[in-house]
């Protein structure tokens, strides 16, 4: 009995990474290492106006200064950030107007990923920007949405083209300083995504950004940043795979994201790195800063998060809620099997009157994982009578695995009302049977539990990406029972 | 159809089963009766897979396969349906998406497409309709927040949509009320064909005055002690089973 039960344990890496292929693109690369003499390269690389070097500069000369934060429950291993090449792209780089022109190797890559650039996707309204390694290949439906005055762009375009929107935004959010790796990030970006939505503006299409993780040794270094005017709205999403390779690859990424009056912008990950294999061995370092600020009254930010890769992910989406009436709202499902790690949650910081938050937080651990909720949420003095309330849930495979919470509550403002519920549950045996009873495999019964557990957070996401992220569950935790 | 031949079976190294024999064709109606700890319920679990139990000794077969080679969700699929006697809840899972995944795993397994959503649903109709369910059961997740009534409708529900070839009934009657009762034993009888077979488990008689045994049998100390039409029932129901302990021990 326990010997099965063990068996079934160590089938858990049954589900493999299937995203696991690289292609051979040609690519441009600068050599590895990290100096200031870098940083001027990648600037100059990429054509940059004067304040883009000096905004690196000064992020790269806070980063020496800084040291990789020990505090998240995670064993990291010590990373040499000089064995990383910091810039790498396609060596033809596109400037596409139709979709024959695409490198077709990267193409049958895109079209491997599943992602959504081909005509049929197109008709079903979805504008993706294609991030590759580190330049954004091809902006679908540019034109449909430039004449609503909506930009969407790889945030090199709109460092060139809009320069004046770039300097008033970029780390007026994530400040270089912020933290260790956003200070890594604001030296070295290479790209990223950049949307701004105008003023009564609602985003016919759901906008979408693929980043993928190909030429070995690279760091993926990319930088959103949303700005959504008064009265408009958004919804954001983006998509992360990486090929499989025994090393373990960088990935630290900025998300900023503006929310001016009554504006609301939903932005939705479902992020698939590479996870290693069953021994531990390769996949990504997943570390990430996103922040909103919802700085006008009554406006909206919501994050839905679904975490099923990395090998370490280490990412608290915040919301700073600086408007009167302003909402944060932070779903996420993150699930960790063999030996990944996972530190994340969310801030939400109470800075205005009347603001609102809700954390709906539902973990997943199989194998010898650690997936730990980490939250904060903040009321400062001055907001009247804000609100939050924290879900956290966790749901445990097998007995090998750990689930933690670490909620922090720090309320300055004794009109506050901060709630905060936890459970932590295991899939029964007798449940599985009852399954098979009914003629249902017990992967099947699984997968069918942990998406009937999920489905408050899986619920927010966009139709599309609420079915591909069932299946990714489903993969993510084949042979695993509990 | 079943035909059990000298089963033995434990959980935890404690013999449970010591040499089964039993034999149930098409059309039949078979009650297996007993006192507490008579191994009744170990009989229907290891019949249906569940890994708790050991099968130590003897065979089992099904329309001729060998029963205890099958996964639990093949035995399924072969047709083997038990109602349980402590049905689980699962939260979260509704009872519509776990009913139509299984219903298709069963059609797979037998070579048929997959049911599409709306005839899924006109089926569930029919049958939510057939065994006296509350229609609302059915929209909300897998057991949940069930009275013990509920959750046997339940059962019975799922028994309807799968129409298995062999019904065991765990104690179906236990935690009734009389006019669940008779819900239960109505949808049980409105399911019986010919070309169908019904184990029914329990442990007094008055289930059996619904759905009505050709054959009753008594488990005691893990073997089948005694077997008879179902005048048994009703004298086991006047009498006890000391007489029987009594004639076993003798």
């Amino acid at each position: 009995m326990a010997d099965d039960k063990n068996k079934i344990l160590d089938d858990v890496t049954g589900g493999e990474y299937k995203y696991g292929f690289s292609t051979d693109i040609e690519m441009d690369y600068i050599p590895k290492g990290l100096s200031e003499d870098v940083v001027r390269l990648i600037s100059k690389k990429k054509n940059e106006p004067e304040f883009m070097l000096e905004f690196r500069l000064k992020a790269f000369r806070q980063w020496k200064k800084m040291k990789q934060p020990t505090w998240p429950h995670l064993t990291l291993p010590e990373i040499d950030f000089n064995d990383i090449i910091y810039y790498a792209a396609p060596k033809k780089k596109p400037e596409l107007k139709s979709l024959d022109e695409v490198d077709p190797e990267l193409k049958a890559t895109f079209d491997k990923l599943g992602i959504p650039l081909d005509e049929q996707k197109v008709l079903a309204g979805v504008a993706v920007d294609a991030v590759m390694d580190s330049v954004s290949v091809k902006t679908t439906f540019k034109e449909t949405l430039a004449e609503k005055g909506i930009i969407f762009c790889s945030i090199s375009e709109a460092i060139q083209e809009y320069p004046d929107l770039v300097k008033k935004y970029l780390g007026s959010v994530v400040s270089y300083a912020d933290n260790f790796y956003a200070a890594l990030n604001s030296a070295v970006f290479s790209d990223g995504s950049f949307v701004y939505i105008p003023k009564g503006v609602r985003c016919p299409m759901e906008l979408s950004t693929y980043f993928r993780i190909n030429a070995i040794n690279t760091g993926q270094f990319e930088r959103t940043l949303i700005v959504a005017d008064d009265d408009s709205y958004v919804s954001y999403l983006e998509g992360c795979t990486a090929p499989q390779r025994d090393e373990n690859q960088l990935h630290a990424a900025i998300v900023e994201i503006i929310v001016m009056e009554r504006a609301e912008v939903k932005y939705s990950t479902v992020q698939n790195w590479y996870p290693g294999d069953k021994e531990g061995k390769g996949g990504i370092f997943n570390f990430v800063t996103k922040r909103a600020h919802c700085k006008g009254d009554y406006s909206k930010v919501s994050w839905t998060q679904v975490e099923t890769g990395s090998a370490i992910t280490w990412k608290y989406p915040s919301c700073i809620l600086q408007g009167d009436h302003s909402v944060g709202e932070f779903y996420s499902v993150a699930v960790t099997n063999n030996y990944q790690q996972a530190d994340t949650g969310t801030k939400m910081i109470h800075l205005g009157k009347n603001t609102r938050s809700l954390i709906v937080s539902k973990g997943v651990s199989a194998g010898k994982s650690q997936n730990s909720y980490r939250g904060l949420v903040k009321v400062a003095k001055k907001a009247e009578n804000a609100r939050n309330f924290s879900q956290c849930d966790s749901l445990l495979l097998g007995d090998k695995c750990g689930a933690h919470t670490f909620p922090y509550i720090d309320a300055h403002n004794n009109t506050a009302i901060v709630e905060h519920e936890a459970t932590t549950s295991k899939i029964g045996e007798d449940q599985i049977f009852y399954c098979n009873q009914r003629g249902i495999s017990t992967e099947d019964a699984i997968g069918l539990i942990v998406n009937g557990y999920v489905k408050d957070v899986i619920n927010q996401l966009p139709m599309e990406f609420a079915v591909e992220a069932q299946k990714l569950l489903q993969i993510s935790l084949e042979g695993s029972v509990g | 159809m079943l035909e059990i031949k000298n089963l033995h079976a434990s959980i935890e190294d404690k013999e449970i089963l010591r040499g089964i024999n039993l034999k149930v064709r098409p059309g039949e109606i078979h009650a297996i009766m007993g006192p507490n700890g008579s191994g009744k319920s170990t009989l229907a679990s290891v019949l249906t897979g569940n890994e708790k139990f050991k099968v130590i000794e003897g065979e089992v077969l099904f329309n001729g396969k060998d029963l205890l080679e099958l996964s639990p969700e093949d035995r399924a699929r072969e047709g083997i349906f038990l109602s349980f006697q402590y049905p689980v809840e699962i939260p979260g899972v509704s009872m519509v998406n776990f009913m139509r995944t299984a219903l298709n795993e069963h059609r797979k397994y037998n070579g048929l497409e997959p049911l599409s959503a709306s005839e899924f649903l006109k089926l569930m109709r029919e049958k939510k309709k057939l065994v006296e369910i509350d229609s609302n059961l059915t929209n909300r997740s897998v057991n949940e927040g069930f009275s013990g009534g509920e959750k046997k409708k339940n059962e019975i529900f799922q028994m309807a949509m799968l129409e298995p070839k062999l019904a065991i009934l765990d104690e179906t009657d236990s935690g009734l009320d009389i006019d669940a009762l008779r819900i239960v034993a109505n949808g049980v009888n409105k399911l019986k064909r010919p070309d169908n077979a019904v184990v029914v488990i329990t442990h007094y008689q008055r289930l059996l005055d619904y759905i009505v045994p050709d054959f009753v049998h008594v488990l005691y100390q893990g073997r089948i002690v005694k077997s008879a039409g179902k005048e048994l029932a009703f004298e086991l129901e006047e009498k006890g089973y000391d007489w029987i302990k009594k004639e076993v021990e003798e």
